[in-house]
């Protein structure tokens, strides 16, 4: 049988409708669900006691120690090699190689990055689970999302710009610092702060990297462990009152979901910025 | 007569393809030159290869020489930004910086390592008044250059040139992108500067060329065929084809 043009139009219209409901009230019913059972156990005890007394702030602390310490290691080193493969990087079979390196890193589990980490960072030069392992293991997690997005954000600079640039008689890296770096900003903090959220959300990667220490972390040689990691610690191996420890786990999730919605509208603000940006300098351009 | 670029055999590849064949071609002192032909004539990459714009483009090769003011341009111990130093461009699209009408005439003198800000401000409203600008523009100098009409972009990026006091300007179809009243005060503009100046304009536009220009080049497939003063080409050609392009035949 054949469908008319006018009746497959309307099948095809409802069929993506429906598809579009359904992924709507999958995505409120998961996050309302837990937020129906999480909120109950947020109060200001549960933000500020030890993870012995039943509260998170050790878990707080100890994602804020990883998030900055990931973002030190890895946001110099994918910022140096995002403006190397935009700008310098000859265009050869090594710079294909490199990228498609990149394009598989990105592509890699993070179990596999952290059983890496722990083979490589802990046993080898740390000698122990620490802040300091994780975020080494985190930071290479999050790299090639950080090359990516900022290589990405360096090449949308209008050519006409460096142009301009070289024309007046600045060199190369002149050019990069005054005209592409501030061009590129918006998006290359747009690529730091999807970094940030790779960071809080991950957990495979850390679990043998950490340390899952209880306490709260007062060195980056020391253990500890992030909301995620904690949450995931909740849920399926803490002895004790399971009920409890579940609401617990939810009061988590419900911080951790908070961080990330706020960290993703960041993210699509400064983006969306970003492009309104560039649409504006090319109307200008005629 | 001085010559102040004088290019021998000078040949450019961009990888096998061959854009320049061998141009020998005088640029006179306080002139404006003028360099015409069809699309993909070569003339803008000629103009482009005086200041060394053509480096940054994958592939180039560049045969023969470009002598400014006797020395030759791609002298291995030369260095690009200084000659770019010397040689100012404007380009077709106007292409301000986004950053304000200050930091864009300012940027010249800064990367060479200006600081004092009154001296950047001295050499701004200098180089706005000889590029015609600055009636327009002296009250709003922190506004963005982007929020300026095209006219007004070509014209402070002529300002912005003038900025870093170079000996040649160069222009690539600069009015291409404009209005007839923005071009012609850039032709005005052309017709003062050049006392002070040495300018070669690429152009599209027979009429332009003839309007303002004091000689003429015409190319063809990578040649230059014909280049004379103006008026000689336009009134009295010497090849058929220079010929059959101004009388509108082809082109």
């Amino acid at each position: 049988m054949k469908l008319s043009p006018k009746i497959s139009q309307k099948v095809a219209w409802i069929a993506m409708w429906i598809a579009g409901v359904i992924v709507f009230l999958v995505l409120i019913g998961l996050v309302g669900f837990v937020f129906l059972r999480g909120i109950p156990t947020l109060s200001p005890g549960f933000l500020s006691k030890p993870i012995t007394e039943g509260g998170i702030l050790p878990a707080i602390i100890g994602t804020i120690y990883l998030v900055l310490l990931t973002l030190a290691i890895a946001v110099p080193l994918g910022l140096g090699a995002a403006i190397y493969l935009a700008e310098y990087a000859p265009k050869g079979k090594l710079t294909s190689v490199v990228r498609y390196g990149i394009e598989t890193l990105a592509g890699v589990p993070s179990i596999v990055f952290g059983l890496f980490g722990m083979a490589l960072f802990v046993i080898v030069l740390i000698g122990t689970q620490s802040i300091l392992a994780g975020a080494l293991t985190m930071a290479c997690l999050v790299l090639p999302t950080m090359i990516r997005t900022s290589e990405e954000a360096i090449k949308a600079v209008p050519a006409a710009q460096r142009e301009a640039s070289l024309a007046l008689g600045a060199t190369k890296w002149q050019t990069i610092t005054r005209v592409v770096f501030p061009a590129a900003l918006p998006g290359i903090i747009t690529a730091v702060i999807l970094c940030v959220g790779r960071a809080i959300e991950e957990t495979a990667c850390l679990y043998a990297t950490l340390g899952l220490s209880l306490l709260t972390p007062t060195s980056i040689f020391h253990g500890a462990r992030t909301l995620s990691l904690h949450l995931y610690m909740l849920a399926t191996e803490m002895p004790g009152d399971r009920g409890a420890l579940v609401a617990q786990a939810m009061g988590t999730a419900v911080i951790l979901i908070c961080m990330v919605m706020l960290i993703n509208f960041l993210a699509h603000h400064l983006s969306s910025r970003y492009m309104s940006r560039i649409r504006g300098t090319g109307s200008c351009e005629f | 007569m001085s010559f102040e670029i004088t290019t021998k055999d000078l040949d450019v590849f961009y990888g096998e393809k061959q854009a320049l064949k061998k141009v020998n071609l005088c640029v006179n002192e306080h002139q404006i030159t003028a360099l015409m032909g069809p699309s993909g004539c070569g003339k803008s990459t000629l103009l482009r290869s005086l200041n060394r714009m053509n480096d940054n483009i994958a592939g180039v090769r560049v045969e023969g020489q470009v002598l400014l003011g006797g020395r030759d341009v791609y002298a291995p111990e030369v260095d690009a930004v200084e000659i770019r130093q010397r040689v100012g461009m404007v380009f077709q699209q106007p292409n301000p910086l986004p950053k304000s009408i200050f930091e864009n005439i300012a940027f010249g003198p800064k990367v060479l390592g200006m600081k004092n800000k009154t001296a950047l401000e001295e050499i701004a409203e200098k180089s706005l008044r000889a590029a015609a600008l600055w009636d327009e523009v002296k009250d709003e100098l922190k506004k963005s250059a982007l929020a300026l009409s095209g006219g007004q972009q070509q014209r402070l990026c002529i300002a912005r040139a003038l900025a870093i006091q170079p000996e040649v300007i160069l222009m690539d179809e600069p009015c291409s992108a404009l209005d007839p009243f923005s071009t012609l005060k850039i032709e005005e503009l052309m017709q003062v500067l050049k006392k002070r100046y040495t300018i070669v304009i690429v152009t599209h536009n027979m009429q332009q060329a003839a309007r303002v220009s004091d000689w003429t080049g015409f190319f063809l497939m990578g040649k230059l065929i014909e280049y004379d003063e103006t008026a000689e080409v336009f009134s009295r050609p010497k090849d058929k084809r220079t010929e059959n392009y101004i009388t509108g035949r082809f082109g």
